[in-house]
C-alpha cells in the first residue's frame, strides 16, 4: 500500500498539533461544583472521577443554601490541561450539577482549610509544641496534662508545614476538612 | 416549588401508567415480579398501554432500544427489583453508549426494607448510576409524577440516553397527587442547541477554501432528526464535498448518493479512510472521534484541521483536539451554516475539489470490498448482496448483533435513510439484534425487519422468539452462521499465531428444528445457487423465520486497519496481513 504524499499543510495549518505539547504537563486546579443537594449527587461526582481514573486530592461538600436545597462541592483535582477540561465536561454534564467554575483559572481566590492535630508529649516537646502553634496561630481546643488539640486554619501547604513540624513533637492524629475555597472580590 | 398541587388523587401505581400516556407512551417492553405487581394491576385495567412481555429483562431493554432508534421516540421498559433490574444493565449500558433515549421503571422492595438485604432486594440506583444517563429512587407518591415527566424529559433532550426510576412497593400503593406533564417543574437541564454563530461562520469560511475537505458524521445526525439528515443531504449536494459516516450514522446521507464514501473506521472503506487520512478540512458533525475510528491517535488526519459539532460539551476535545469545536445540536447548527454559506456566496474551492474527487477516483478504484467468491460455499458478502439486491426500494428495517457478520452488514447494505439501522456500536453487545428487531417491528408491524446476525450472538437471546411468536413480529433472522466464533477468529489468526482458543461455536442447535420448536418458519440453506429462493422465501413469509444460512467459515473482514495503526496503514486483504499486526497493537481490543 502507498502511503499518502501530501504537502503538510498544503491549504491550511491545523491550529493544533496532534500531539499536545503540553501533554504531559499535570496542573492542579481547584473545582467548584453547585449542585442540588439529592440524594447521590456525591457518588455521581465521586463515581465520576474513579470511573474514568481521574485524580482527586481533596473533596469537600456541605449544604450551602438550605432554602434551595444546593450544596457546594469543592474539588482540588489534577491532570493534563486536556484532563482538566474534560473533568469540568463531564461534571456539567450531571443532570443534578448546576454550576462547575474553575476558580485556578477564573481568576484569584482563597483556599482554606482547616485541621485538627493530637499532639501528646511532657516536657520540652510540649512546650515546643505550644510555641510553634503561636507561631502558626493555631488554636489550643482540648488539652490535657500530656496532650494538646489544636486547631488550624490556613492553606494546604501551611497545614502540611505544621504537621512537619509537629511530628517529632509527638504528632499522634491529624483530621483535616479538605480544602473550601471562594474567588477573590465582588 | 411550594405550588399548590391540585391534581387528581390517585395511586402511585395509577401515576406511573397516567404519567405514561400524557408522555405519548404506546408500549412498554416488561416482566413482571413481586415488586412491580402494583403497577403490572394497573396496566391490566386499562387499554391505551400495549405491555409487551419479553422472556428476560435484557431482551426488553433491546426491545426498547429498538423501538426508540426506529421511531426517534422513547422506549419505555418495566422491570421487578433484584434480579429484574440487574438483568437491564447490560441493555442500559448499550444505550447510554450509543445515546438512545429510554425510560426504564424497576420496581423497589418497599422503602422501610431498604438497606436489609430484604427479598430481591439490590440496590438498582447505585448499581445503575454509571450506566443511566440520570436516575431516581422515588421516596413518596407524591413526588412520583414530576419525576416520571423529569425523566422524559431528560432522556431525550440534549445528547439523548436512558434514565431510569426505581419505585419502591410502598410508593406504588400510596396514594398521592398527581401532576401532569406542563404542571411539572421541568429541571435546570437545558442543553444548548443553537451553536456559537462566530464560530459557525468560521467552519464555513473554511469550507470555502478547503481544498480537500470531509464530511465525517455519526449517530448524532439521526438523533438530532430527520431534518437534520435533510439539511445534511442538501449542504453535500450544494458543496460537492465528499461524506462518510461512522457505524452509528449510516442513513444519515444515502447509500447511492454519489458523494458517499462508505463507512470509515476499522472496517471501513479503503476511500473513506484515505479521504480522513489526508483531507486538510475535517467537519465532523455528530460523531466522537471513536477509537474504531481514529486508529493511531498520533497519526490520525495529520494534515487537517478539525471542526467538531456536538450536543455533548464532553465530546469536544476529548480525543483529538479540533480547530472549530461548536456545541449544538447538529440540524441547529446546520441550518445555520448553510444559511451563512448560501448568504456568503455559495463559495467553494472547485479546481482544488475537482483534483480532490480525482484522487478519491483511483481509491475507490481499489475495490477494497471485493472479495473471492465461490460457488460451492455462500461468502458471507455475497449473502449479504443478495440480500440488499432482494430487498431493495423496500420499507426495510435492518437490525445486527456483533462480530464478523455486522461488519459485512455494514459494509454491504445499503442505508438510504436515517433510523433504518439499528446495532449495538459502543458497547458492541451480542444478543442485542433479535430483540431489537421484535422492538422494530412493534413500532413498523408492516415493514420487512431483518436481524443480520452471527449464529452465536444469535444465541444469546434467542429465548425472544417467543415473544417474536406472541406479539406476531414477523421479524426476519438472517443467521450468516459460520459454526465459528468469526471476529474472536478473525483476531486470534491475525494476532495471536492462528491459536484459535474457544472461538468455535460447538454443539448448535438445529436452527429448522428450533424454528419449529417455536412455531415459526425456519430455513436452511448452503448452496450459492439457492441462495435468492430461499431469501425470497423467507421475506414472503408471513410471520418470523430463522434463516441458517451456513457460509463459509474462515472468512476475513476486510478491510481493517489493526489496532493502533493509523488509517494508511489498511489490511486489504488475507495477503496483508503477514506480520502486520505488532505487540503494541496486541494489546488494544
Ligand atoms: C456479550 C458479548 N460477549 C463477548 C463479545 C466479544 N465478541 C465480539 S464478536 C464475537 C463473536 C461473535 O460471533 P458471531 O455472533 O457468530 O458473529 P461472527 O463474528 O461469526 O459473524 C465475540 C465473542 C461481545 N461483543 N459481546
Ligand atoms: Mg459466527
Amino acid at each position: 500500500m502507498s502511503p499518502l504524499n501530501i504537502k503538510q499543510g498544503s491549504t491550511s495549518h491545523s491550529a493544533y498539533d496532534l500531539r499536545d505539547p503540553n501533554g504531559d504537563v499535570i496542573e492542579q486546579h481547584t473545582l467548584a461544583v453547585l449542585v442540588d443537594n439529592e440524594s447521590g449527587v456525591l457518588a455521581r461526582v465521586i463515581g465520576l472521577f474513579s470511573g474514568r481514573g481521574y485524580n482527586i486530592d481533596s473533596l469537600t461538600v456541605a449544604e450551602v443554601d438550605h432554602a434551595g436545597h444546593r450544596s457546594r462541592i469543592t474539588i482540588v483535582t489534577r491532570g493534563t490541561p486536556q484532563v482538566i477540561v474534560q473533568i469540568k465536561a463531564q461534571l456539567g454534564r450531571i443532570v443534578p450539577v448546576h454550576e462547575v467554575h474553575d476558580l485556578t483559572v477564573e481568576g484569584p481566590s482563597v483556599q482554606r482549610e482547616l485541621a485538627l492535630f493530637k499532639v501528646s508529649g511532657k516536657g520540652d516537646a510540649r512546650i515546643e509544641a505550644l510555641r510553634l502553634a503561636e507561631i502558626f496561630r493555631a488554636n489550643v481546643v482540648d488539652s490535657t496534662l500530656e496532650s494538646f488539640v489544636f486547631e488550624m486554619t490556613g492553606t494546604p501547604e501551611k497545614i502540611d508545614a505544621f504537621a512537619d513540624l509537629m511530628r517529632p513533637l509527638g504528632l499522634r492524629e491529624i483530621a483535616r476538612t479538605g480544602v473550601a475555597a471562594l474567588s477573590r472580590g465582588a | 416549588m411550594a405550588q399548590a398541587n391540585t391534581g387528581p388523587e390517585m395511586t402511585g401505581a395509577e401515576m406511573v401508567v397516567q404519567a405514561m400516556k400524557d408522555q405519548g407512551v404506546e408500549v412498554v417492553f416488561g416482566y413482571p415480579g413481586g415488586a412491580v405487581l402494583p403497577i403490572y394491576d394497573a396496566i391490566f385495567q386499562q387499554n391505551d398501554i400495549r405491555h409487551v412481555i419479553v422472556r428476560h429483562e435484557q431482551g426488553a431493554v433491546h426491545m426498547a432500544e429498538g423501538y426508540a432508534r426506529s421511531t426517534g421516540k422513547p422506549g419505555v421498559v418495566l422491570v421487578t427489583s433484584g434480579p429484574g433490574a440487574t438483568n437491564a444493565v447490560t441493555g442500559l449500558t448499550d444505550a447510554l453508549m450509543d445515546s438512545i433515549p429510554l425510560v426504564v421503571f424497576t420496581g423497589q422492595v418497599p422503602t422501610f426494607m431498604i438497606g436489609t438485604d430484604g427479598f430481591q432486594e439490590a440496590d438498582t440506583v447505585g448499581i445503575t448510576r454509571p450506566c443511566t444517563k440520570h436516575n431516581w429512587l422515588v421516596k413518596d407518591t407524591d413526588k412520583l409524577a414530576e419525576t416520571i415527566h423529569q425523566a422524559f424529559h431528560v432522556a431525550t433532550s440534549g445528547r439523548p440516553g436512558p434514565v431510569l426510576i426505581d419505585i419502591p412497593k410502598d410508593v406504588q400503593f400510596a396514594t398521592g397527587t398527581y401532576m401532569a406533564p406542563p404542571k411539572a417543574k421541568i429541571s435546570h437541564y437545558q442543553p444548548k442547541l443553537k451553536g456559537d454563530l462566530d464560530l459557525i461562520t468560521r467552519m464555513v469560511e473554511m469550507m470555502e477554501t478547503a481544498e480537500r475537505p470531509v464530511f465525517y458524521t455519526g449517530g448524532g445526525v439521526i438523533n438530532s432528526g430527520p431534518a437534520a439528515s435533510q439539511l445534511l443531504r442538501e449542504f453535500v449536494e450544494a458543496t460537492g464535498f465528499p461524506i462518510t459516516s461512522t457505524l452509528m450514522g449510516l442513513g444519515s446521507y444515502p447509500a447511492s448518493g454519489d458523494k458517499w464514501l462508505g463507512m470509515l473506521g476499522m472496517h471501513g472503506t479503503y476511500e473513506a479512510n484515505l479521504v480522513m487520512h489526508g483531507c486538510d478540512l475535517m467537519l465532523n458533525i455528530g460523531a466522537r472521534f471513536d477509537d474504531r475510528i481514529t486508529g493511531r491517535i498520533a497519526d490520525f488526519s495529520p494534515h487537517s484541521r478539525k471542526v467538531h459539532v456536538d450536543i455533548d460539551a464532553s465530546s469536544l476535545n476529548k480525543v483529538i483536539r479540533v480547530d472549530v469545536p461548536i456545541l449544538g445540536d447538529v440540524g441547529h447548527v446546520l441550518e445555520d451554516a448553510l444559511r451563512l454559506w448560501k448568504a456568503r456566496g455559495r463559495k467553494v474551492n472547485k479546481s482544488a475539489l475537482a483534483k480532490w474527487w480525482k484522487q478519491i477516483a483511483e481509491w475507490r478504484a481499489v475495490n477494497c470490498l471485493s472479495y473471492n467468491n465461490s460457488d460451492k460455499v455462500i461468502k458471507p458478502q455475497y449473502a449479504l448482496q443478495r440480500l440488499e439486491a432482494l430487498t431493495k426500494g423496500m420499507d426495510r428495517y435492518i437490525t445486527t448483533e456483533v462480530g464478523q457478520h455486522q461488519m459485512w452488514a455494514a459494509q454491504f447494505l445499503g442505508f438510504e435513510d436515517p433510523n433504518r439501522w439499528m446495532t449495538s456500536g459502543g458497547l458492541g453487545t451480542m444478543g442485542y439484534g433479535l430483540p431489537a428487531s421484535i422492538g422494530v417491528q412493534i413500532a413498523h408491524p408492516e415493514a420487512l425487519v431483518i436481524n443480520v446476525a452471527g449464529e452465536a450472538s444469535w444465541l444469546m437471546n434467542m429465548q425472544e422468539m417467543g415473544t417474536a411468536m406472541q406479539f406476531r413480529a414477523p421479524a426476519k433472522q438472517f443467521i450468516l452462521n459460520n459454526e465459528r466464533l468469526g471476529m474472536v477468529r478473525q483476531w486470534q489468526q491475525l494476532l495471536h499465531g492462528e491459536r484459535y482458543s474457544q472461538s468455535w461455536s460447538e454443539s448448535l442447535p438445529d436452527f429448522v428444528k428450533l424454528a419449529e420448536a417455536f412455531g415459526c418458519k425456519g430455513i436452511r440453506c448452503s448452496d450459492p445457487k439457492d441462495l435468492d429462493d430461499a431469501i425470497m422465501e423467507m421475506i414472503k413469509y408471513d410471520g418470523p423465520v430463522i434463516f441458517d444460512c451456513l457460509v463459509e467459515k474462515h472468512e476475513n473482514c476486510f478491510p481493517m486497519i489493526p489496532s493502533g495503526k493509523p488509517h494508511n496503514e489498511m489490511l486489504l486483504g488475507d495477503a496483508d496481513t503477514a506480520g502486520a499486526i505488532g505487540s503494541k497493537g496486541a494489546v488494544l481490543v
